[in-house]
């Protein structure tokens, strides 16, 4: 309203005069502290403008007088910690991998950047601490290997994947599907469950599985063997264990001879540097399955490391 | 009655094309919204041809007071029922995610209730749907009576309440189906952006032209407030929203911007609703009912003057700051980093303006719980403040970013500040606007006070310790040069944290349901027979100095 200036009695302040629904402004200067932080936060930031890139011009911006970029900063960093690695580094690279193990430092630093990459890249199927994933994905910590667990062997399957249809090193393999295409019945299907059983010690033998062992030769021998052993140059894993990588009861066994999984793995080679598929190699390596040397490892180019010819 | 015949078939028509629009609509979400709008035109249309008053319906309806006072009161009752029904929604939901993160079989492996769909729920339906109803609600109390006149076009202002419940549906509604822009705070896609974009030009209409019809020869600080909030708003959702419909009877669109242009604009826009839709619309609130509760003066008329001009001259400039280390320029990071920085004191000037106007009556923060909500209110709003300069520094932002304590410094706000506020406002306008001598049970705020606050604090500091846990895990280097956590050890570490998380939000909505039952049996009419809040004890005989008594 027009000028109603007073003196509020409780602050000993003037109002302004003005009033709107009851309600009056008083005529306190500002904190001065507030004024002045605010002054102090203005300075502050034109000091910083000039140091930093900030006003955009037509082509490009101010660059600075710091002559700092983020790109730039993140170079350094990215230096600073590869000249840390880089002693570490080329000795891994200078090293075979199989000699790795001789020398337990460069081995055990191998490890440690292994683990890390592992954590990056790996956990998400094979789980944290590389016990995979029940029915999913393979434990790594244990000594039944697919397609080998010696340091070679690991480094290829890590280097080139497993069932990569885009690339003619991968480790490869089909099992067929018994089941879904017709090749085996119900009741056939159900006696080779039941050979399988008893080869894996959960079953005592009986009829059943003496007609699922006749059948066991016929189709599944040729990969899984005959005593069931299995077959790493053809990733076929061992049947008279007690690991199961999809279930190794009568159900479970009955879905992978109808229509198998056939697993997949990326491979990393194209992706990661070679030191690293080496360091997670020896990784793991040491998860505890790692294995010596196997004597007749995918060394041999006529072969193939996938076993096929 | 020929004028009601052509507004009745107006409104037949519009239902008419919305269930064409419906037929022959290419994915099922559009189908289904435009069966919602031909339902709402229909809804008018009997309303029109049953001659209903709204007004009487409504004093039906919510046992309004039968002698109206002289301002145009009814959609602000509305408006203050609406806040306080999208306020359960939005909370419920809120708890609901959060023990989502906690136990993820809650997805229920149901596309509908998945976290992704359910996350903007949430937050559209606490910002725009509770706070937006509480902004339009408190707005047209507050400029009626800071102008001494009757809103202007009485009308439109029914059509913006009723067409902005419309619009919080179909976004709502859109997000469970699955219909988004993929603009966070901005999800609604196009058709439901062109409605709000009518709602709002409506609202400024009205609120505008109340503030030109005014009998006071000054425009009152908070009137500032609002104007300045629902015109950034208006300009913010037009240019975020901007993009090319994929069809004219589907719900996808494609964003006028790509690229980094896109996030740019994208946060140019989140900053901003931060900033003129929960700070200055809300600062309006403050300005109005934070002097009127205490019933004491503003604090400084020179403060809030200042205040003002700055908080929305440097607001505006300080979006790039959520962009920090991206593909952003590094010139356009550096601004935002500093207009944060410049923002602190001006932020802070609302906050000394509110605290400072209970100098006189700083006594009343021990008697009405009221004022002890504003206060809360205004030291949360203070100190989530100084946090956001603080997190755009971009050497903190580069521990701060992505991690939960951003989510810690949002709800420090929206909870302490834009939710505390909003109580207070509602506890004010309820006796009066239903014509009660008071409320059902002032001992009731009190407990929702004190639920709130603490379940705030469960909040604010789990979500500091998972932040700052989670930055630190992600940049951990062992000495062997090496990242020492994978992501996943991370999120596991995150588990009781969550946990917290949810037991504070939980604490928080327990709070607002309490504060329900009260302004339902406030509404009822009913008094709840009650200690006071406070007595003041008094002993005449042990006040008085000790004399020696003369021996005999």
């Amino acid at each position: 309203m027009a000028d109603k200036k007073r003196i509020d009695e409780a602050t000993g302040t003037s109002t302004v005069g003005h009033e709107w629904d009851g309600i009056e402004e008083l005529d306190t200067p500002m904190p001065r502290w507030w004024l002045w932080t605010f002054y102090a936060s203005i300075v502050w930031a034109a000091g910083y403008v000039v140091l930093y890139p900030a006003w955009p011009m037509l082509n490009s911006a101010t660059q600075g007088v710091l002559g700092w970029t983020s790109r730039g900063a993140l170079d350094r960093e990215m230096e600073a910690q590869a000249a840390r690695r880089a002693p570490i580094n080329s000795a891994i690279a200078a090293t075979a991998l199989t000699d790795l193990p001789a020398k337990p430092e460069l081995m055990q630093a191998a490890v440690q950047g292994g683990a890390a990459a592992f954590r990056v890249h790996c956990v998400q199927c094979h789980g944290a601490g590389g016990a995979g994933v029940k029915k999913l994905y393979p434990s790594l910590t244990d000594d039944d290997w697919l397609w080998g667990g010696d340091l070679a062997s690991i480094e290829y399957t890590i280097a080139h994947g497993i069932r990569n249809p885009d690339h003619k090193a991968t480790r490869t393999s089909q099992m067929p599907a018994f089941g879904r295409d017709g090749i085996l019945d119900a009741a056939q299907i159900a006696d080779v469950v039941s050979h399988v059983r008893v080869i894996s010690g959960q079953e005592k033998p009986g009829a059943a599985a003496a007609r699922g062992n006749t059948l066991f030769q016929a189709n599944c021998a040729v990969c899984h063997g005959a005593t069931g052993a299995g077959d790493r140059t053809v990733g076929a894993p061992k049947l008279t264990d007690a690991v199961w990588l999809y279930g190794g009861d009568r159900d479970s066994l009955t879905a992978t001879i109808v229509q198998p999984r056939n697993g997949v793995m990326p491979r990393w080679a194209h992706r990661i540097d070679p030191v690293t598929v080496k360091m997670l190699a020896t990784y793991v390596y040491s998860l505890g399955g790692g294995e010596k040397a196997a004597p007749q490892v995918a060394t041999d180019e006529g072969q193939g490391a996938d076993g096929q010819p | 009655m020929d004028g009601l015949v052509i507004k009745a078939g107006g409104w037949l028509a519009l239902a008419l094309l919305a269930l064409v629009m419906a037929a022959l609509a290419v994915d099922a979400p559009f189908a289904v919204h435009m069966g919602i709008v031909a339902v709402a035109a229909l809804a008018v249309l009997w309303a029109t041809v049953s001659q209903a008053d709204y007004g009487a319906m409504a004093r039906g309806l919510l046992k309004m007071p039968a002698s109206e006072s002289v301002y145009d009161d009814d959609p602000v009752r509305w408006g203050v029922i609406a806040t306080l029904f999208w306020g359960i929604a939005g909370m419920g939901a809120g708890l609901f995610i959060a023990l989502q993160l906690a136990f993820p079989a809650l997805n229920f492996n149901l596309e509908y209730t998945t976290f992704g769909r359910l996350r903007p729920l949430h937050t559209s339906a606490v910002i725009f749907a509770f706070g937006g109803n509480a902004l339009i609600a408190t707005s047209f109390y507050v400029v009626q009576r800071t102008c001494r006149a009757r809103l202007a076009f009485p009308k439109l202002a029914r059509f913006v309440f009723w067409g902005y419940q419309l619009f919080i549906v179909l976004a709502a509604t859109g997000y469970l189906m699955g219909v988004t822009a993929a603009k966070e705070y901005a999800e609604p896609e196009w058709y439901v952006d062109l409605w709000l974009t009518i709602v709002w030009v409506a609202y400024l209409a009205v609120f505008v032209g109340t503030i030109v019809k005014r009998r006071e020869p000054h425009i009152y600080v908070a009137n500032w407030f609002y104007l300045s909030f629902i015109i950034t708003i208006a300009m913010l959702h037009i240019v975020n929203n901007l993009s090319m419909p994929a069809s004219i009877l589907g719900s996808k669109s494609y964003a006028a911007f790509a690229g980094v242009q896109d996030a740019l604009t994208q946060w140019w826009y989140g900053h901003n609703a931060v900033g003129f839709f929960l700070t200055a619309g809300f600062l309006a609130m403050m300005y109005y009912f934070v002097p009127k509760q205490a019933e004491r003066p503003v604090y400084s008329y020179r403060l809030s003057i200042i205040h003002f001009w700055s908080l929305i001259f440097l607001y505006i400039w300080a979006g790039p700051h959520h962009l920090h280390y991206t593909a952003l320029p590094d010139w356009a990071q550096t601004l935002g980093m500093v207009f944060s920085i410049m923002l602190w004191m001006p932020s802070w000037g609302g906050m000394i303006n509110g605290l400072m106007t209970l100098n006189g009556a700083w006594d009343k923060i021990r008697t009405d719980p009221i004022i002890r909500m504003m206060v809360m209110a205004l030291a949360f709003y203070g100190m989530s403040t100084f946090e956001g300069p603080m997190m755009s520094i971009k050497w903190v932002n580069s521990m701060s970013h992505y991690t939960d304590w951003t989510i810690g410094h949002v709800h420090s706000g929206a909870l302490g500040w834009n939710g505390m506020i909003t109580f207070a406002c509602v506890y004010y306008l309820v006796p009066r606007l239903w014509g009660r001598e008071r409320l059902y049970s002032l001992r009731m705020v009190n407990w929702h006070f004190w639920l709130a606050t603490v379940g705030i604090v469960f909040y604010a500091a789990s979500m500091w310790v998972a932040g700052i846990m989670q930055g630190l895990m992600w940049r951990e280097y062992g000495a062997d040069g090496y990242l020492v956590y994978s992501f996943a050890e991370s999120v596991a570490a995150m588990h009781p944290m969550y946990l917290i998380r949810a037991a504070g939000g939980a604490m928080y909505l327990a709070g607002f349901l309490i504060m329900i039952v009260n302004v339902w049996a406030t509404l009822a009419g009913r008094v709840r027979a009650e200690k006071p809040m406070t007595e003041t004890p008094y002993n005449a005989a042990a006040d008085r100095p000790l004399v020696a008594v003369p021996a005999e």
